[in-house]
């Protein structure tokens, strides 16, 4: 019986849960002996000019070896911003000098060294910055006037433009129009484990850095060319990482800087930020206003849609710039809509900088048609779900090109939607609404239904290749070295498990591993959901070859035919078809001679995963307090491999929209000064505002790789959330509203309600 | 200043600094680092250690004021023999945990619940981990964990050294 498809529980697991997984601030490396603490002194103002820095009493506080400023910096240039087509005006600087600007709350000005960690938090609160402030520019909207500009030499706060507005007569064939404006809030990606980086210089002249990152080879390109190194002479090695969703993609600023900082003072730098440093530090998400205008026929045929986003880059444009691509290439989703129009553009503001977050741009474009077709359904009275069924694309096998540009690869989005209606009882859940709503209760229930198609394994700087290593040892067990890198999936047994298919080497006798630039040089890393079916696919094709190499010389050694032999389970190794007994172990062959396979897989193209969700809620009407009462999803991937951890990304994918939608958001007052930056203000979504989820089985393989899998890491995500946005809305949908916007709060909902009974639209 | 303690079933006497807290002492002088640190506010619980059968967050414990404690941290909750805690075997077995950054403090929250609360229902396990935040799991699978871990019965309250029941 084959394993794939089985629930094999984690090989991870024995260490974390004993001694705890090895993150970057537990290291006990030698290398790491007598290292310095780095802590970094942040602007705590939005927008300013730094008029003085005063480290004179800094430098005489306990345990400080050094502390650096601007003046400091010799020859080291800006780091300039990540996309070639950006202007290189928006370059961030290592530390803010005296003269210049800070940009943001968060933005470097100093950095203290000491023997102690307590000592640099001490050292830190030492230095003196003055900083005369200028306007804060906090929405896109102050941005687009450019009012303030944040950048001089830039001259605006525009970064980038996508697309064309629509023709004037894009609506003018419609019976129906709606048009809203909606947001998409910034959020925070959190992962539970804080950035930290480590560096130790060695006496070959080679830098060793560690930290937590979602793909060493990248942050190792991208420190190496910050720094102004030779790429070889930098050695990244990627420890256990305690969660990424995007926000731990490349390298920060800081990573850099601790190598910096390691080889200026002559002895390893060590660096852990505080929350409150992530929570203003590390690349947050989303981050979009949007206007939706959609226009069909009065039966419920969508003829017309446009989507209009407006996206909020922070103070220095990152990856988030072009995020809203995907945005614009998604726009269309899973309807067959014959016109569709996507544009966007990008602001500067005096916010933490934007990067990719859980679906990074396809949770954008999901949330805007949805919420646009809800809006839809209730202007022409026709029910939801219905809605979304009469323009859905029609099932397909070959491939299928939308309006907005996407080439899916197989969907079936009406089976989706009719799963998931079942499982969730959609007819008996209407009917309890009727009864609720008829009887005037103060608990009344909303049902949100959602239809999603994503874009998973995209090009994200890496192609959509991905390499793997494999080789069996003379002892019988093997190894894996993948260029994938795992935080939470459990690719040490996913990819034990597509290698342990073709060998019959049980898994634990397979060690998987990544995230060490000297062993793995290339490698693509984890995001976009693309590691099974790129980096798992590449596991399975080095076993595939792995076990034709292995056939070749059992071939001569046992004077068999190479065809006649076969993977021989009892035997651990090679056996001649129909006579077990005769036949050459793993151990054997290798012993002989080294048995290696390095291979690439390269994707055709991108898999397109699809779904829907049915959230459940149940809204106090005179609070406007949502609680979720079920979740019920379909998450089609494609083949499923290992359905325990799949099932796991569904879950915290679920959790993660049901808090956006619900919940988070980060805030600024007028002046830029954030208002979430510690766990105690941001309200990340607990045990208790969740419900278990219940989950539906589909599995449409896709033709793009031999394993038929497509990508599951963000899927919950995209679907989840316009679902529950759509079920706080449908459950006071009755008193009027029609809208409210991301996070849904008692607040948000109670006031939607006392506008609607005041008459007024909302 | 000197400190004393019990952790996981060994005395350790060492020297802090006053101001020191319970998980930096954990981490930084005795090597234990499973204990993380997530906040700084003591609000996500991946610190969560045991302390004379009492669950604390020891990001908010000076290490000085569990001077002459027993303290237990995920390092020492399995068997002498390596055999895992049930709520261990449970978080294995019921994919309870993903990144693990907030595995040890959530297990170390689940024997205490299960001390506090034999059998509890899903909406007790989750208003018992309520102050331990997960960013992987939706806690789907972390309340099916302790869910599991009950079944085992009372051994799921207890920590091996001490042999005590814990109050949540």
């Amino acid at each position: 019986m084959s394993i794939l498809g089985t629930r094999v529980v984690r090989t991870e697991d024995p260490l974390f849960l004993t001694r705890g997984a090895v993150y970057t601030d537990d290291l006990t490396d030698e290398r790491l002996t007598g290292a310095l603490h780095a802590t970094f002194v942040r602007s705590n103002v939005a927008h300013g000019t730094v008029t003085s820095v005063d480290v004179s009493a800094a430098k005489e506080a306990p345990g400080v070896v050094a502390v650096y400023t601007a003046e400091d910096l010799g020859d080291l240039q800006p780091v300039p911003p990540p996309l070639p087509f950006l202007d290189a005006g928006f370059s961030r600087p290592w530390l803010v000098p005296v003269g210049g600007r800070v940009h943001f709350v968060g933005d470097l000005v100093a950095v203290v060294l000491t023997e102690e960690r307590y000592q640099g938090e001490d050292a830190a609160e030492q230095v003196v910055v003055d900083i005369d402030p200028l306007p804060a520019v906090v929405t896109t909207k102050a941005a687009a006037t450019d009012e303030t500009v944040l950048f001089p030499e830039v001259g605006t706060n525009k970064v980038a433009a996508f697309g064309e507005p629509a023709p004037e007569d894009f609506f003018a064939d419609c019976e129906v129009v709606v048009r809203r404006e909606i947001v998409n809030q910034r959020v925070a990606a959190a992962p539970l484990e804080t950035r930290a980086a480590s560096a130790a210089w060695g006496e070959d002249g080679r830098v060793t850095i560690w930290c937590t990152n979602q793909g060493a080879q990248q942050a190792k390109g991208q420190i190496a060319g910050w720094l102004g190194l030779d790429p070889a002479l930098v050695h990244l090695v990627t420890p256990d990482v305690g969660g990424g969703f995007g926000a731990k993609i490349g390298a920060d600023q800081e990573y850099a800087f601790v190598a910096w900082l390691a080889q200026r003072s002559g002895r390893p730098v060590r660096w852990t930020e505080s929350r409150s440093e992530n929570m203003t530090g590390m690349l947050q998400g989303r981050a979009q206003d949007q206007v939706v205008t959609i226009g069909g026929t009065r039966d419920g045929k969508v003829t017309a849609y446009s989507l209009e986003v407006t996206q909020d880059c922070g103070a220095y444009p990152r990856i988030g710039t072009v995020l809203p691509t995907l945005t614009m290439l998604m726009a269309a989703a899973v309807y067959d809509i014959p016109k569709v129009h996507a544009q966007a553009t990008c602001y500067a503001t005096n916010g933490t900088s934007i990067g990719a977050y859980r679906g990074a741009g396809r949770p954008e474009a999901t949330a805007a048609i949805e919420r646009a077709m809800d809006l839809f359904a209730a202007e022409i009275g026709m029910d939801p779900a219905e809605v979304r069924r009469v323009n859905f694309i029609p099932t397909f096998t070959e491939p299928v090109t939308t309006s907005s540009g996407a080439t899916y690869d197989s969907g079936d989005y009406e089976a989706a939607l009719d799963r998931v209606l079942a499982a969730a009882g959609y007819a008996e859940l209407r009917a309890e609404q009727a009864r609720r709503r008829e009887r005037g209760d103060v608990r009344q229930l909303g049902i949100g239904v959602s239809a999603y198609v994503e874009i998973t394994g995209a090009d994200s700087g890496h192609g959509t290749s991905e390499n793997a290593e494999l080789e069996v040892h003379a002892d019988g067990t093997a190894t894996v070295l993948t260029g994938t890198s795992p935080h939470g999936q459990g690719h040490a047994t996913t990819w034990a498990m597509l290698a342990s298919e073709q060998l019959g080497i049980p898994v634990e006798k397979i060690t998987v591993l990544h995230g060490d630039t000297d062993r793995i040089p290339d490698g693509g890393g984890t995001m976009g959901s693309r590691s099974l079916q790129q980096g798992g696919a590449a596991v399975h094709q080095a076993a595939v070859e792995l076990v034709e190499v292995a056939r070749k010389r059992a071939a001569e050694l046992l004077e068999a035919n190479p065809d006649d032999l076969e993977v021989d389970l009892a035997n651990a190794g090679l056996s001649v078809r129909g006579t077990p007994g005769v036949g050459v172990t793993w151990a054997q062959l290798a012993a002989d001679e080294q048995l290696i396979v390095q291979t690439t897989f390269t994707a055709n193209a991108p898999t397109f995963p699809f779904g829907a969700h049915v959230a459940v809620v149940e809204t106090d009407v005179e609070s406007g307090k949502a609680v979720v009462t079920r979740l019920v999803t379909v998450d089609d991937a494609g083949t499923i491999i290992n359905p325990l951890l799949a099932e796991g990304q569904r879950h915290g994918g679920i959790a993660q929209g049901v808090g956006q939608a619900l919940l988070e958001e980060i805030l600024y007052d007028e002046d830029g000064n954030p208002q979430t930056s510690t766990f105690a203000d941001y309200p990340f979504v607990s045990a208790t505002e969740l419900p278990s989820f219940e989950l539906v089985e589909m599995a449409t393989p896709t033709p793009m790789n031999p394993l038929g899998a497509k990508g599951i890491g963000e899927a919950g995500t995209i679907g989840s959330t316009p679902a529950v946005q759509s079920a706080v809305v449908d459950s006071v949908a009755h008193l009027g509203v029609r809208h409210v916007d991301m996070p849904a709060t008692s607040m948000r909902v109670w006031r939607a309600i006392r506008e609607a009974q005041k008459g007024s639209t909302n | 200043m000197q400190v004393s303690m019990t952790v996981n079933g060994q005395q350790r006497t060492d020297e802090v600094e006053p101001r020191t807290l319970l998980a930096h002492h954990l981490r930084d002088n005795l090597g234990l680092t499973a204990t993380n640190i997530g906040c700084d506010s003591t609000s996500c619980g991946a610190c969560t250690v045991i302390v004379d059968g009492l669950t604390v967050k020891s990001c908010t414990v000076l290490a000085l004021q569990a001077e002459g404690s027993e303290v237990t941290t995920l390092e020492g909750l399995a068997g002498p023999d390596g055999e895992l805690h049930p709520v261990q075997a449970a978080f294995r077995s019921e994919h309870g945990l993903q990144c693990g950054f907030c595995t040890s403090g959530m297990v170390m929250a689940a024997v205490g619940v299960l001390a506090d609360n034999p059998n509890p229902t899903d909406r007790e396990v989750r208003e018992g981990i309520e102050g331990n935040l997960c960013r992987c799991t939706g806690y789907h699978n972390i309340v099916r964990a302790v869910l599991k871990a009950a079944e085992s019965g009372p051994a799921a309250g207890q920590v091996p050294t001490a042999k005590q029941e814990v109050t949540a």
